[in-house]
Parts: C-alpha cells; sequence; structure tokens
C-alpha cells in the first residue's frame, strides 16, 4: 500500500491504495466522485478524461500514484456553484449528450482542446482532435456543434476581457 | 402549443446532471459490505469442462467465495430462455439449448462463464478469477452458418440436430416462383449482413443484494426493461416471487438492444448475493462487453427480384440463413424472422413475396436485436437490390423506385404488414433537393479531375416501429403482450408526477414525455417530473426498444392524462358553479368558457385532495392509470442519399454527404429526434465502413474484442448530417406518432454501399467496406483508364 495525496477539484485528498491503482479508480472508488466514468480497457474511448495539472489525461491510464501532488480536475469541479462552465452549457444547449456516460470526458477533453486552440476551431480540427473520444448515441453532430459554439464564446468573451 | 409543448425545440431536462457528473449509474452504486465479482470465463470456443479447481484461488487475500455452475443448478435457478417461439415450416417447434448462466459441463463459445468469485475488491476479485483452474476438454468449433449446417460439422446443442433452429417460411411460395418465372427480368444478389457488437458506452453492469430477514432481492441493472426483467428472473430463472424482488435500472448509459436481455451475469449475481450473503457488483470490461453482450445481425442471404416488361415488381424471392450464436437470446428467434421477413416489401407494391429464412447455432455469441433488429437486414436486401436493379436495367434508381412506391394507403403487403399512412415521393422529393442530386453529374467530374471517385446512393427505407400489438404478436410466438402502462399522480400542490413503463437510457423521456403533459395541462415541463425504471415505483411496464416508447408508451401516458383531465375538469365545474362541458384548459387553468372564472391546477388538485368539496360520490385524489395496446405497428419511412469520395490511393472513403428525410409522424422535440437520426445514422455508416466482428476460424476466438480491433466510428469517420422531416400522421395512436430511434441505423447502410458501388463500378463490395477493400476494388477499376 502506498499513500497518495493531490488537490482534486480544489481539496487535497490523502488516500492509501495499492500500487496499481489506476487513477480513475481512485477518483471513482477512492474519492467517490463517480461523474469519471470507464468505458473500456484499452484508452481508447476517453469516458475517463481528467484535467492534471491543466492538462487533459485520459485517468485510466495513469496510475493514481503517478498523479501524487498533482492538481486534478474532474467533471464535478468544472462548474462553478450552479454557474455550468460554458463547455457544459453549449452541450445542453447543442444536445451534444443523450445517454450521458461518454459526456464527461468529453466535456473535459472539449475544454482542454478549446484551451490549446482558442478560437481558431473549425469543425474538422475539432473531429480530429476527438479521436480519443468515442460517443455512440450522438453521431458527433451535436458534439462537434456545442464544442464550437463554447469555443466562439469563450474565444469572443477573451478577446472582451482583453480589450 | 405552449411553449414547452409538442413541437418545441425543448433543452433536455436530464441533461444537468450528466453534464456535471451526477449522473447515477450501476457501477456508480455501492452498498455497505458489498463484495466484487469477476467472471471465469471460457478460453474456448467450445469445450467440455472436465474439473473446476478453486483451492489456490480460495487462498488469495480478500476472497470470499468461488461459486459454480454445478451449484446454480443445485439450488434451482433455471436456464436461460428464448421468449418467442418459432415454428418451422414442417411445423415443429425452435430447437432451444439449454444455457445455464454458469455452464455446468459444456461451454459453446468464447467468454461463457463457468465460474465467479466473491472478493473484497474488484482487483482481488480478478486475481483470484485467474488463480482458477479449469481442466478443459478442447472440442472442435464453428462460427460460420454455413460450417455449422454442413455435413458432419460439430454438434452444437444436443436439442438441436445438425445446428438447425428452425427452417422458417412466409408468403407465397407458389406464386414468388411463378413471377420469378414469368418475369421479364430478374435481379438476384448475394449479401451478407456483418456482425457487429451494440457497445453502448456503460457496460453492462449488476449489484444485487438480499435481505434475509424479508427474503427480499434488489437488483440495480443496465436494463432497458427492468420489469420485464423481474418477470422472467422471476418467473424461468426461479429467484424469487416478483413481489420480492425489485429490479431498478437508474440512469443507462446506451442500449440500443443489448440491455433488453437478461444475461447470465445479473441471474449469477442474484443468486451468489443471497448464497454469500452480502451485496455483489459485477461491472463488465469492455472485453467482456465484446465477448458476452448479445451481438446483432450476422446474415447470408440470397434475393431476387422480378420484373415485368414495364419495369414494376412481381415477385420477390429471399432465401436467408441467421446465425444465433452459441444459444438463444431472450427475443433471439423473433428477429429474422417477424422483424425481418415482414418488411421484405419495403415502400414497395409487391404482389408477391416468399422467404424462407433458417437460424443456425454457432460457437459464436448469441446473437439478438440491435438498433433497428431485422429491420436494418430487410432493408439493406431490399435496397441493394432494388438498386442493382436500377443499374440493370439502365433506369434511374431513383425513378425505378418510384414507379413501384407504395401510393395508396392502407396497402396490405403480402408479409402480414398493413401500412397505414405515408407518402414516400414527398421524402425522396426532399432528399433530392437536399443533396442537390441533378448536380450530381458535375461533382462527380469535378471529383475526377482531382483523380478522386465520386459516388451518390439511394436508399428508401420502411420500418414497422411502436412495437406491438399484443394479440398480434401473441399469435406469431411471443412470450409476452407489448402494450405499456403509465400513472399520472397530480400532487396536492398541483405538481405533476408521471410513472412510466418505459425506460430512458439515452432518448430524453424526462423532457419529451414532460412536453406531452405541458401540452395537455398547460403547465410548465418544470413541474413535471418523469419517474422510470423502478418495479417499486411503477407498476408494471414493457420498457424501451423497437422505437416504441413514443407511440407505445407516450399513447399510455395521454390516455391517463385524458382520465386526469376529465376528472379535474369535473371539481373544477363543481366548484366553479358551472357545466363541465363548459371548462377549458388553458395556460395551466381551468377556465369557464366565455367568462373571466377560473381555477389553477393548484386549486383543483388542492380541492381534489382536501376532498372537502367534491361533487356528490366522487373519490378523492388526482391520480390516474392507463394501459396503451396498440392496434397496429407503425412505419415510419423515409429516404436517406448519400455520396461519397474514394481516394483511389489510400482507398480511404469520405461521406461528403449525407441527407436523411424521414418521415415520423408527428414529432414532440425536433432537436431529440434529429439527435436520435444523427446517432442511427453513425451506428448505420460504422456498419456500412468501419464495423464488423471477426471470428478466427480455427479456434473460434473472437479477434475484435477491443475497441483497438472493432473499429467504433470515431468524429473524423462522420461528416456533419442534413436531416429534415416530411409529415404523415399516424392515425395509429392518439398522438400520431410513429417513432425515430432506429430509423438511422436501418436506412443508412444500403445508401452508403449504393454509393460505394457506384463510385467503383463494381457490385462485388461486402460490409463494412474498409478501406483495403475499397483501395483493391479502386485500382481494378482504374485499372482500365490506365490502359487506355
Amino acid at each position: 500500500m502506498a499513500t497518495v495525496s493531490m488537490t482534486v477539484n480544489g481539496k487535497t485528498v490523502t488516500g492509501e491504495i495499492e500500487g496499481r491503482t489506476l487513477l480513475s479508480h481512485f477518483l471513482r472508488e477512492g474519492l467517490g466522485l463517480t461523474g469519471t466514468h470507464i468505458g473500456c480497457d484499452t484508452s481508447q474511448c476517453g469516458a475517463c478524461v481528467v484535467h492534471v495539472d491543466g492538462k487533459a489525461v485520459k485517468s485510466c491510464t495513469m496510475l493514481a500514484a503517478q498523479a501524487d501532488g498533482c492538481t486534478v480536475t474532474t467533471i464535478e469541479g468544472l462548474a462553478r456553484g450552479d454557474q455550468l462552465h460554458p463547455v457544459q452549457a453549449a452541450f445542453r444547449e447543442h444536445h451534444g449528450l443523450q445517454c450521458g456516460f461518454c459526456t464527461p470526458g468529453m466535456i473535459m477533453a472539449a475544454v482542454d482542446m478549446i484551451e490549446r486552440h482558442g478560437g481558431k476551431l473549425d469543425e474538422a480540427t475539432i473531429r480530429h482532435e476527438l479521436e480519443g473520444n468515442i460517443c455512440r448515441c450522438t453521431g458527433y453532430h451535436n458534439i462537434v456543434k456545442a464544442i464550437k459554439a463554447a469555443a466562439d464564446e469563450m474565444s469572443g468573451s477573451v478577446a472582451t476581457a482583453a480589450e | 402549443m405552449g411553449v414547452d409543448g409538442i413541437g418545441a425545440r425543448v433543452p433536455r431536462k436530464e441533461d444537468k446532471r450528466f453534464i456535471t457528473g451526477k449522473g447515477r449509474y450501476t457501477d456508480d452504486m455501492t452498498l455497505p459490505r458489498m463484495g466484487f465479482v469477476a467472471f471465469v470465463r471460457s478460453p474456448y470456443a467450445h469445450a467440455k469442462i472436465q474439473n473446476i479447481d478453486a483451492s489456490a484461488a480460495m487462498e488469495m487475500p480478500g476472497v470470499d467465495a468461488v461459486l459454480r455452475g454445478d451449484e446454480l443448478v443445485a439450488d434451482g435457478i433455471g436456464n436461460l430462455i428464448c421468449g418467442w417461439m418459432i415454428h418451422s415450416k414442417d411445423g415443429t417447434p425452435m430447437k432451444m439449448g439449454a444455457w445455464s448462466a454458469l455452464a455446468t459441463d459444456t461451454v459453446r463459445f468464447v467468454g461463457q462463464a463457468v465460474a465467479m468469485v466473491v472478493a473484497d475488491t474488484y482487483a482481488q476479485a480478478r486475481d483470484a478469477a485467474e488463480a482458477v483452474m479449469v481442466d478443459w476438454e478442447e472440442l472442435p468449433a464453428v462460427t460460420t452458418t454455413a460450417e455449422a449446417l454442413a455435413p458432419g460439422a460439430p454438434q452444437i446443442h444436443p436439442e438441436c440436430a445438425g445446428n438447425l433452429i428452425y427452417d422458417w417460411e412466409i408468403g407465397d411460395q407458389a406464386a414468388t416462383d411463378a413471377a420469378i418465372e414469368n418475369a421479364a427480368h430478374v435481379t438476384k444478389i448475394d449479401i451478407t449482413n456483418n456482425r457487429l457488437v451494440p457497445n453502448p458506452m456503460e457496460p453492462r453492469a449488476a449489484v444485487a443484494d438480499y435481505d434475509g430477514a424479508e427474503e427480499h432481492f434488489t437488483l440495480w441493472t443496465t436494463s432497458q426493461n427492468p420489469h420485464t426483467a423481474r418477470l422472467v428472473l422471476s418467473a424461468f430463472y426461479n429467484i424469487a416471487p416478483e413481489h420480492k424482488l425489485r429490479v431498478i435500472a437508474p440512469d443507462v448509459g446506451g442500449g440500443f438492444g443489448s440491455k433488453i436481455y437478461v444475461y447470465p451475469e445479473e441471474v449469477a449475481c442474484l443468486w451468489a448475493a443471497k448464497k454469500v450473503g452480502r451485496p455483489v457488483k459485477w461491472v463488465s470490461d469492455r472485453t467482456e462487453a465484446f465477448l458476452t453482450d448479445a451481438h446483432g445481425r450476422d446474415h447470408t442471404t440470397t434475393a431476387e427480384l422480378a420484373f415485368d416488361a414495364d419495369n414494376r415488381i412481381t415477385g420477390f424471392r429471399v432465401n436467408t440463413t441467421a446465425n444465433l450464436g452459441a444459444y438463444m437470446s431472450l427475443f433471439s428467434s423473433a428477429v429474422p424472422t417477424y422483424l425481418y421477413a415482414t418488411l421484405l416489401s419495403g415502400q414497395y407494391a409487391m404482389p408477391a413475396i416468399y422467404a424462407n429464412v433458417k437460424t443456425v447455432y454457432t460457437n459464436t455469441t448469441p446473437v439478438d436485436a440491435y438498433r433497428g433488429a431485422g429491420r436494418p437486414e430487410a432493408t439493406y436486401v431490399v435496397e441493394r437490390i432494388m438498386e442493382v436493379a436500377a443499374r440493370e436495367l439502365g433506369l434511374d434508381p431513383i425513378e425505378l423506385r418510384r414507379k413501384n412506391f407504395v401510393t395508396e394507403f392502407p396497402h396490405q403487403t403480402p408479409v402480414i404488414m398493413c401500412y397505414d399512412a405515408g407518402d414516400y415521393d414527398a421524402s425522396v422529393r426532399a432528399a433530392q433537393d437536399a443533396i442537390d442530386y441533378a448536380g450530381f453529374p458535375a461533382r462527380k467530374a469535378e471529383a475526377a479531375s482531382r483523380g478522386k471517385l465520386r459516388g451518390i446512393g439511394v436508399s428508401c427505407y420502411i420500418e414497422a416501429c411502436g412495437i406491438a400489438p399484443s394479440k398480434a404478436v401473441g399469435s406469431l410466438g411471443a412470450g409476452v403482450g407489448l402494450w405499456e402502462s403509465a400513472e399520472v399522480r397530480v400532487n396536492p400542490v398541483g405538481t405533476i408526477e408521471v410513472l412510466t413503463g418505459s425506460h430512458s437510457h439515452g432518448q430524453g423521456h424526462e423532457t419529451t414525455f414532460a412536453q406531452l403533459v405541458a401540452e395537455r395541462l398547460g403547465v410548465g415541463i418544470d413541474t413535471v417530473q418523469i419517474v422510470h425504471g423502478d418495479t417499486d415505483k411503477v407498476q408494471f411496464g414493457m420498457g424501451t426498444y423497437g422505437s416504441r416508447s413514443g407511440a407505445v408508451g407516450m399513447s399510455a401516458i395521454s390516455k391517463a392524462l385524458d382520465k386526469v383531465e376529465a376528472k379535474a375538469k369535473k371539481i373544477a365545474a363543481h366548484l366553479m358553479e358551472a357545466a363541465e362541458t363548459d371548462i377549458v384548459v388553458e395556460g395551466g387553468a381551468f377556465k369557464v368558457a366565455g367568462t373571466d372564472k377560473q381555477l389553477s391546477m393548484t386549486e383543483v388538485a388542492l380541492a381534489a385532495y382536501t376532498a372537502h368539496n367534491l361533487p356528490d360520490g366522487m373519490e378523492p385524489g388526482l391520480k390516474e392509470g392507463a394501459f396503451y395496446d396498440p392496434t397496429n405497428f407503425t412505419f415510419p419511412a423515409g429516404c436517406y442519399i448519400c455520396e461519397v469520395e474514394i481516394d483511389p490511393d489510400t482507398g480511404k472513403t469520405e461521406v461528403v454527404n449525407f441527407v436523411a428525410a424521414d418521415d415520423f409522424g408527428r414529432i414532440i422535440n425536433p432537436m431529440i429526434v434529429e439527435g436520435q437520426v444523427h446517432g442511427g445514422l453513425a451506428q448505420g455508416i460504422g456498419q456500412a465502413l468501419l464495423e464488423g466482428c471477426v471470428y478466427d476460424a480455427d479456434s473460434g476466438q473472437l479477434t475484435t474484442a477491443s475497441f483497438q480491433d472493432y473499429c467504433m466510428p470515431r468524429a473524423d469517420d462522420l461528416p456533419s448530417f442534413k436531416v429534415m422531416t416530411t409529415e404523415t400522421i399516424c392515425p395509429g395512436n392518439p398522438l400520431g406518432i410513429k417513432g425515430c430511434g432506429e430509423a438511422g441505423a436501418i436506412g443508412s447502410p444500403p445508401a452508403l454501399i449504393n454509393a460505394l458501388t457506384d463510385a467503383l463500378g463494381t457490385e462485388d463490395l461486402s460490409m463494412p467496406a474498409t478501406a483495403e477493400k475499397v483501395w483493391r476494388l479502386a485500382q481494378a477499376a482504374r485499372a482500365p483508364m490506365a490502359a487506355e
């Protein structure tokens, strides 16, 4: 057993874990943050994407021990109180989800994508960037639309703030 | 219509929990003292179990129990069953092999469970399952129907000599044979419908609990129809009487048919929870899902379509062999028969049809309904052969279809179905306009100038949804009725709860159903709560599949609302001293027509519950239930046109344009309906271009058992879609709804293959049309040009 300590959604947490414990399992079972989902065993589906030190990571591909000392944000930590993150709001507005299972990973991947590309995201780039996230319900059509809308909105607000 | 009512593009009520990580799926449930289950599964496609030695596993840390099939059988747990009886053409019943939740002496497909470990943690259970030693005697295995039907093939079940489950027929053989003999032209195709894995993103899971004091079980499970699960678990698998078993299907992450069935794991977990005296949880990993979730499709077909000299269809003869895998899953027998051959008339007037369907056991994962279930297979046969026929006859494929369209309704086909309403030409025109059909030759020429091959393909599908009239399906062998139930509870403060037997696992019922209430009672959807998925809350229901929740489920709600409205009007009339016939419902209030007198829903509801001043003899309360049994299937139909561009150097196919024009009858929420079409199209395009199970012929191993090996459609494999609707109202149900859940998956595969074969100039292309297959054909197509 090993002790890990990290900041998750702004709170410092500590856990006693087996060395082989994946970050996804630690979040779900250790911390009860069940918004991070597990949809495959091969790091293909992306349902488990969280942010580790500001970057999108498939939490099933990382040992919890590797996240020791890191800052982790999960889907539960994205909204500010009742204020949804623009990507969350866009997914609802544009019907970018159906069963909801891939949604947390999609949203966390999309936030990271928008932060990296700013307002320059076009449809082709969004589709290419989503290659690590599988959705079986939506045909991606409305996911792409939601991410584009959120990117436009977020870059617009960034531009406004800079003025 | 109110702002939230029928036809409004309302964002979904259920979304907030999903976008904030607060969805509650089965794997999110944790109970005190809960143990974790791992199954010991067969590595062989066909083998005898000589011995199971659990001694080493039992010594491992955290291990509570290792349970075997012989113990399960000794405890009286019943075999899994197929619930739809099909008789062969000689009158004999289908030959169903015994299927125990844990195999006792023989395994018949890779992944079949033979034992289960219960341990304190998931990792401990997995470790111990690895340590259970099974002595196997490998037997010869077959994975294809051709091999399984060959003389001397390995026998899979003692109950089914020759592996032929049934040999079934429908239609008029003599009339069809005569039509083909006397035809001016006959088009013949041999066609394969590839085996698919449904792959909802949430893997199956079960949490089972047993309360010894009450002798009561609770099962949380990933089910599309929890009441059916409870019925089957009680009546056939002997888990417990229904009143001692609660089944809860909480948030469910997609189903697509694969979560209709009661699987061995759920049976075994319930049994184990009692046996070991602690709650247990099992969660499928993805490879287990590939190996054990019911697969879809897997048909091979020969079809012959006869035309007269005027290019009108005179007869259609179809011979299909369907692979049902190693065991007969819950509705498997109905899929290649009544959900398939009854749709072979397509959108066309066909005087004679004859279909012969054989189903076969093989050493593969059981096959059952997957999105569309039989109807995609029928549509693929009909729409491929229409396209090939048009090419052979030198006709525009749309003109040949148009010439043969059913144009008068009701239309009785030769294969049971009676189409009630439709306008097939309207959807064709809409699709043609949207894709600029007339402009295609110019686009093809432009692509050719860039060295690319462009093709266009059409598919005019029809499906039978709103499953289904109970009496009709009963006469065809169904073991259950397929009605739906609903209960509408108006609370004393005027808020409303709707309890429904439908189950939402992505379809947005919490919004759509609330919109119906908003439309009828003029209340906002935020005052309406939809309750589903719990047998303790909802009395009974048949669940969600076959695009039935709108046409059947909402019709039940509508009937219950009729009763609520009638009673509320009586109360309002009494309180306002008006005639009941003068009461109108408007904006959430009960008004006396032509006056300014009105009472709010809250006032009427409160009056119903205080019962201080009700009409003489009226019972207090405002709560009504209804059962709705449809009188016919519904018949969504539409036209899909697809344009592809092939890079002959790489074989890569780009779907450059995809138009879907659907007639779903009345639409409640266009946003949700479009989303259903998008998702269906992605699965259909996946089938056509990317997805396919591959079994190793020698070993029977599923070589496509992960997302690394089985190509799920990614965002950059798909285009943005142009979807639109035309509308003919369904006369068969009170809301005029036809259903929209499966159309995309049904109609799209032939559109893709028709477009690819158009581009490549050959019909010799099977699904999935992978880059390799397309590249080989593109090279062959290019060779003559190079020689010129």
